[in-house]
C-alpha cells in the first residue's frame, strides 16, 4: 500500500500585500517533502476554506501580517466546521501580539509562529502535529 | 456509504478524498472508480499546454470564466512539477483562479507530477474520471510548462490547445517535432508584445505546410491577451469548433478509443509490473538476481525471461 504525501495550504488572507515570508514557508515545506497549495495573496476565508476542500489538504498555514487576524483567522476555523472539515489543522504565522494568542487558540488556531520562528521549527510543529488523512 | 457513492450525491470532501487515494496509489481508488465509470464519459475534455509562463493558469481561469458565463460547469486539473532532490512541490496554478474559488460550479485540482514525465501526473486520467462523474460539463487540463516532448495530453484530451509566447526562438523551433503538431489550436499569448505578429506568422507557415485530408480540422493560430480578457471569446469559440467538427464527421468516436486504448495499456502494464515487483521481492529474491548479474553469474536478460515465464506460467 502506497504512503499518504501531505498536502498544506499556504495562503494570506486579507490586505496586506506582503508574501515574502509565506513563500518562503511554502519553499520550506517543499523542501520537507510536502505538496504546497499556494494560493497567494488577498484571499477571503471563503476562498481559503474552499481551496483547502477541494484540494483535501491536512492543513492550512495562514500568513497574516495586517492585523485583522483576530478576524480572520477564527473565521476560517468557523468556516471549516461549517463545512464538516475540522478535522484540517489550522497554524498562523505573522505580527501578531503575544496577549491576542489564547484567543487565538481557543478559536480553532493550533499554533502562532510570531516573528523570530525559523522554517525548521514550523517544518517540525507540522510534521509532529500534523497527521495525514487516513 | 462507500466515496464514490457520496460523490455521485454531489458531496465535495468525498470526491476531492478520492482524488487523493487515487493520486497516493491507494488499492481502494480502484473500487471506488470502478463504481463511478458508468457515469463517466459526459465531459468534453479540453488541454492547454505550453512552455512555463506562457500564461497557461491565466487563460484557464478566463476560459473557466467563459464557460461559466455559458452556463457550464468546469473543472480543472492544474498540474505543477514535482521535486526530484526532496518529492515535495509547489502547486501555485490556483493563485490566477482563485475567483472561482467559492464558485460552486467550478471544482480545481491541483496535481504534482511526482516523477511523471510527459507533462501530466500519472493519476490525471482518473482525477478527470472523477470530475466527469461529478458532473462537470468541461474539464480543462493545464500541463506543467512543457517544452518540446511532452505530449500526453494530446491522448488524454478531446481538443488541445497549444499556448506560445512571442520571442521563444526562431521559426526552425517551430517545425521541430513535438508539441507542435499536437495543436487543435494554436494561441500566442501576450500579443501585446512586440513580436507577437511574427510568432503568429511563422506558426501559421508552419501550418501551411502540413497537408490536411480533405475534410480535416485545420488548426488556426489566435492572439490572447489572457490578463486582459482579450481574445478569449474567439478561442472559446474556435474550441467549440473544434467540438463540432469531432461530433460532426464522426471523429470523436477514434479520439475517445485511442484516448481509452492508451489508458487501457498503460493501467495493464502497471498493474502487471506492480505484481511481478512485488513478487520478485518475496525472500530476497531481487538481492540474489542482482547480486548474480553484478557479479556476472547470470545475463540479466535471461533473468528477465526467467521471472515473466514463471508469472505467465508458462516454462
Amino acid at each position: 500500500m502506497s504512503e499518504r504525501k501531505l498536502r498544506v495550504l499556504v495562503g494570506k488572507p486579507g490586505l496586506d500585500g506582503h508574501d515574502r515570508g509565506a513563500k518562503v514557508v511554502a519553499r520550506a515545506f517543499r523542501d520537507a517533502g510536502f505538496e504546497v497549495i499556494y494560493t497567494g495573496l488577498h484571499q477571503t476565508p471563503e476562498q481559503i476554506v474552499s481551496a483547502a476542500i477541494q484540494e483535501d489538504v491536512d492543513c492550512i498555514g495562514l500568513s497574516i501580517l495586517s492585523g485583522a487576524h483576530n478576524t480572520l483567522l477564527p473565521r476560517v476555523c468557523q468556516l471549516l466546521k461549517e463545512k464538516n472539515a475540522e478535522d484540517i489543522t489550522v497554524f498562523g504565522g505573522g505580527v501578531i501580539p503575544e496577549d491576542d494568542i489564547p484567543g487565538l487558540k481557543a478559536a480553532g488556531i493550533r499554533e502562532i509562529f510570531t516573528p523570530g520562528s525559523s522554517t525548521d521549527m514550523i517544518v517540525q510543529w507540522v510534521r509532529d502535529n500534523v497527521k495525514p488523512h487516513a | 456509504m462507500s466515496l464514490a457513492e457520496r460523490i455521485l450525491q454531489g458531496d465535495i470532501r468525498a470526491a476531492a478524498r478520492l482524488m487523493r487515494d487515487i493520486d497516493d496509489g491507494f488499492g481502494s481508488a480502484v473500487e471506488e472508480l470502478k463504481t463511478l465509470y458508468p457515469h463517466t464519459g459526459n465531459a468534453y475534455i479540453i488541454g492547454i499546454t505550453g512552455p512555463p509562463g506562457a500564461g497557461k493558469s491565466t487563460l484557464v481561469d478566463q476560459v473557466t470564466a467563459a464557460y461559466r458565463s455559458r452556463g457550464k460547469r468546469v473543472g480543472i486539473v492544474a498540474i505543477d512539477p514535482t521535486s526530484p532532490f526532496t518529492g515535495g512541490a509547489i502547486l501555485g496554478d490556483r493563485i490566477r483562479m482563485n475567483r472561482h474559488a467559492s464558485d460552486e460550479g467550478v471544482f480545481i485540482r491541483s496535481l504534482a507530477t511526482r516523477g511523471h514525465l510527459g507533462g501530466l501526473s500519472h493519476s490525471t486520467g482518473d482525477v478527470v474520471n472523477v470530475m466527469d462523474a461529478m458532473g462537470m460539463d468541461v474539464v480543462i487540463i493545464e500541463t506543467v510548462g512543457v517544452g518540446q516532448d511532452e505530449i500526453d495530453i494530446v491522448r488524454m484530451a478531446h481538443t488541445t490547445v497549444v499556448v506560445m509566447v512571442p520571442g521563444l526562438g526562431d521559426d526552425i523551433q517551430a517545425i521541430k517535432a513535438g508539441i507542435l503538431e499536437i495543436g487543435d489550436l494554436f494561441v500566442v499569448n501576450k500579443a501585446d508584445r512586440p513580436d507577437a505578429d511574427r510568432t503568429v506568422r511563422e506558426l501559421a507557415v508552419m501550418l501551411e505546410m502540413n497537408s490536411y485530408r480533405e475534410g480535416a480540422w485545420r488548426p488556426k493560430v489566435l492572439k490572447t491577451e489572457a490578463q486582459k480578457n482579450l481574445g478569449i471569446e474567439e478561442m472559446v469559440n474556435e474550441v467549440e469548433a473544434h467540438r463540432e467538427h469531432l461530433f460532426g464527421t464522426g471523429e470523436i468516436r477514434r479520439i475517445i478509443e485511442e484516448k481509452h486504448a492508451k489508458q487501457f495499456l498503460d493501467n495493464l502494464r502497471d498493474r502487471l509490473f506492480a505484481e511481478v515487483y512485488g513478487h520478485i521481492h518475496i525472500n530476497g529474491r531481487f538481492r540474489k538476481i542482482l547480486d548474480d548479474i553484478v557479479e556476472r553469474r547470470r545475463d540479466p536478460y535471461s533473468a528477465v525471461e526467467e521471472i515473466i515465464a514463471e508469472h505467465l506460467g508458462r516454462d
